[in-house]
């Protein structure tokens, strides 16, 4: 007969619920925090020897083309990312991964540098979260998201292809009841519906004290080119705008396989804003001379979030990815794998009580949301810079020669590097700002570009 | 090999690392195969064949020596880089992230022990 197997370890609350073998934990949703709870929580618990079982629900077919099956997102894996997936033994198959990319486009009013990483190595994935975009005809790669979710099940994970429509509380335990379902008890309910699901409403129900994360309205659009059109005007390089357009953090296009996603981040985007920036010759210079923007093409308005949830975590109750907490603007699907992962050693070695996350997942979190503040600092320099044509002029004339120097120091470069890649924490991109030698040379690069003989900029060409 | 794919590509005979140099960055094998070398003297050995998933390099990452062997693309070989610094902050937050690198590692010294075990039954043989 199999001893029951309990996973807590000494450093748990000895009196708080435990996972043991035959536990049931209940994951809604299935995008990348759902999936990477789901499996790390079993990697670990199989070499621990406890076997729990775990049940996600997500309704999305990631294997079918269009904004039903996706979860809208630019399709960036940073490099951080990319490297720590490698290191964990998850690999970022050609079928998943349409582009690597090594470089960046800078491009502005006063000119456009690339920018390229000193190894010249593609670690940057290009992917689509579902199938692809709305009218697709062939799918030649498959969903980023469905991959993970697939890793998952691979692992011992048990997919439901329903929505959870209602949750409940009895004898000290959720219950969790999927649409068309009975309600189901859990040990242990992870919530990672993102922040564009009505499903948040189910838990700000329970009194948990939990309330949903702030959100503003971005905007995405695939655009069909054709993968010879990507080779040769986008190759391997993501293009980012810093323009001086009110309300607009920044926007980048992202090459992929055969498209292109145009992304724009900043406050309330809507329509006349999306407009301004298709019609900028910023975006023209990068695409054929002979493109225009087409009638039709697959588009979404998703919620991003802008400040963490309050409260993320219960007894029994543990919320990852964009529900909780993650990045700003940037690496969100990176900041879903340290959330899930974080919560999943919690539950298996400490336990699954408030007390417990408290503990050893929160301070995953608060991390981040420390790390977050200093990105708005950040966010809040590079908006005064794109509003300030002499610092724009400054900023390019800066990167422009770091990027034509072998060798040498390259601050200003490796500063826009990490804070448009998300490749480092905020704290770090702020620290090597601050330093001496980095503001010098940016103040004189705006002091000599504002003489009226370096004014004009030539142009880098483009790929 | 498609060259749209993550890290970058090596060609057959190509050096990833070189026995003696000081590194700062390990290497995690996407696809294809490569061949651990090393000199004595003036012979070279092949000590393993590495392939997708395996890493190498790793030492570098946790001593200041330089690397102990060369490694080289037999045929096309992708490979992606992990930064020591990249990686130290990541185990500094995430120690369960070492895992999969100590089993690489554990796996290493049982081939390693049978390797040794069966060149001293050779040898014993032969006396
Ligand atoms: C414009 C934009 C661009 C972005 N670009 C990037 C980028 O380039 N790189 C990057 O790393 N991040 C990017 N992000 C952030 C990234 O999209 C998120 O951080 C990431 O998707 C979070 O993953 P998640 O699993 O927490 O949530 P989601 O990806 O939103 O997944 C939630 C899942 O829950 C399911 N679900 C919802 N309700 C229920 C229910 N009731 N029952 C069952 N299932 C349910 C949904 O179907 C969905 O599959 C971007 C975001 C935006 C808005």
């Amino acid at each position: 007969m199999r001893g029951r197997m309990m996973a807590s370890g000494a450093e748990g609350n000895p009196r708080g619920p435990k996972l043991e073998d035959g536990s049931q934990v209940a994951v809604i949703g299935g995008g990348p925090a759902g999936s990477f709870f789901s499996y790390f929580l079993l990697t670990m618990a199989q070499r621990i020897g406890v076997d729990v079982q775990v049940d996600i629900y997500e309704p999305r077919d990631f294997s079918r083309p269009g904004p039903g099956s996706c979860n809208m997102c630019g399709g960036v894996i940073s490099e951080s990312l990319v490297q720590a997936l490698a290191v964990e033994g998850i690999k970022l198959p050609p079928t998943v991964v349409q582009r690597g990319l090594d470089s960046y486009f800078l491009h502005m009013d006063v000119g456009s540098v690339r920018i390229e990483t000193p190894l010249q190595e593609k670690r940057i994935g290009a992917i689509h979260r579902g199938a692809g975009p709305r009218g697709l005809q062939e799918t030649r790669w498959g969903s980023f998201d469905g991959y993970l979710l697939d890793l998952a099940i691979a692992k011992g994970a048990r997919r439901w292809p329903q929505r959870v429509e209602e949750i409940t509380w009895t004898d000290g335990r959720p219950h969790v009841k999927p649409q068309g379902g009975t309600s189901q008890p859990c040990d242990l309910l992870v919530a990672a519906v993102g922040v564009n699901s009505a499903a948040l409403k189910l838990f700000t129900g329970l009194n948990l004290g939990y309330q949903p994360p702030q959100t503003t309205k971005t905007y995405i659009c695939e655009f069909f080119l054709g993968q010879e059109v990507v080779n040769r005007y986008l190759g391997s390089a993501m293009h980012v705008f810093l323009l001086n357009i009110p309300r607009l953090e920044f926007a980048a296009l992202i090459p992929k396989g055969e498209y292109a996603t145009f992304c724009l981040l900043g406050q309330e985007i809507d329509k006349p804003l999306v407009q301004s920036l298709l019609d900028s010759p910023e975006l023209k210079r990068c695409l054929p001379p002979n493109w225009h923007v087409p009638d039709d093409f697959c588009h979404c308005s998703p919620k991003i979030s802008i400040h963490s949830a309050v409260h993320p975590l219960a007894d029994r109750v543990v919320f990852v990815g964009d529900c909780g907490t993650s990045r700003l603007y940037k690496d969100g699907i990176g900041a879903a794998y340290k959330t899930a992962k974080a919560a999943a050693k919690t539950a298996l070695f400490a336990g699954v009580s408030a007390e417990d996350f408290r503990q050893h997942f929160w301070p995953t979190c608060r991390k981040l949301r420390a790390d977050n503040r200093i990105g708005e600092l950040v966010f809040a320099i590079t908006r005064q810079i794109q509003k300030r044509t002499f610092a724009r002029r400054g900023l390019w004339r800066m990167v422009s020669k770091e990027q034509q120097l072998q060798g040498g120091q390259r601050r200003m470069s490796t500063v826009l590097w990490d804070t448009f890649t998300g490749s480092a924490p905020y704290r770090e991109v702020f620290l090597r700002a601050l330093h001496p030698s980095f503001l010098s040379r940016f103040f004189w690069e705006i002091l000599r570009g504002s003489l009226p003989l370096h004014k004009t900029g030539a142009q880098a060409r483009l790929p | 090999m498609t060259t749209e794919a993550l890290g970058k590509i090596y060609h057959d005979g190509d050096v990833i690392v070189r026995q003696g140099e000081m590194g700062d960055c390990m290497f995690v094998i996407q696809e294809g195969v490569a061949e651990v070398l090393q000199r004595k003297e003036d012979k070279e050995y092949c000590l393993a064949l590495l392939s997708e998933g395996d890493c190498f390099g790793e030492m570098a990452l946790f001593e200041k020596e330089v690397r102990s062997a060369t490694v080289r693309a037999r045929g096309e070989v992708r490979v992606l880089t992990v930064d020591k610094k990249t990686f130290l902050r990541r185990v500094h937050e995430d120690p369960s992230l070492a895992f999969s690198v100590l089993q690489k590692m554990s796996h290493r010294i049982r081939d390693l022990n049978a390797a040794l075990n069966k060149a001293l039954g050779r040898r014993s043989s032969l006396r």
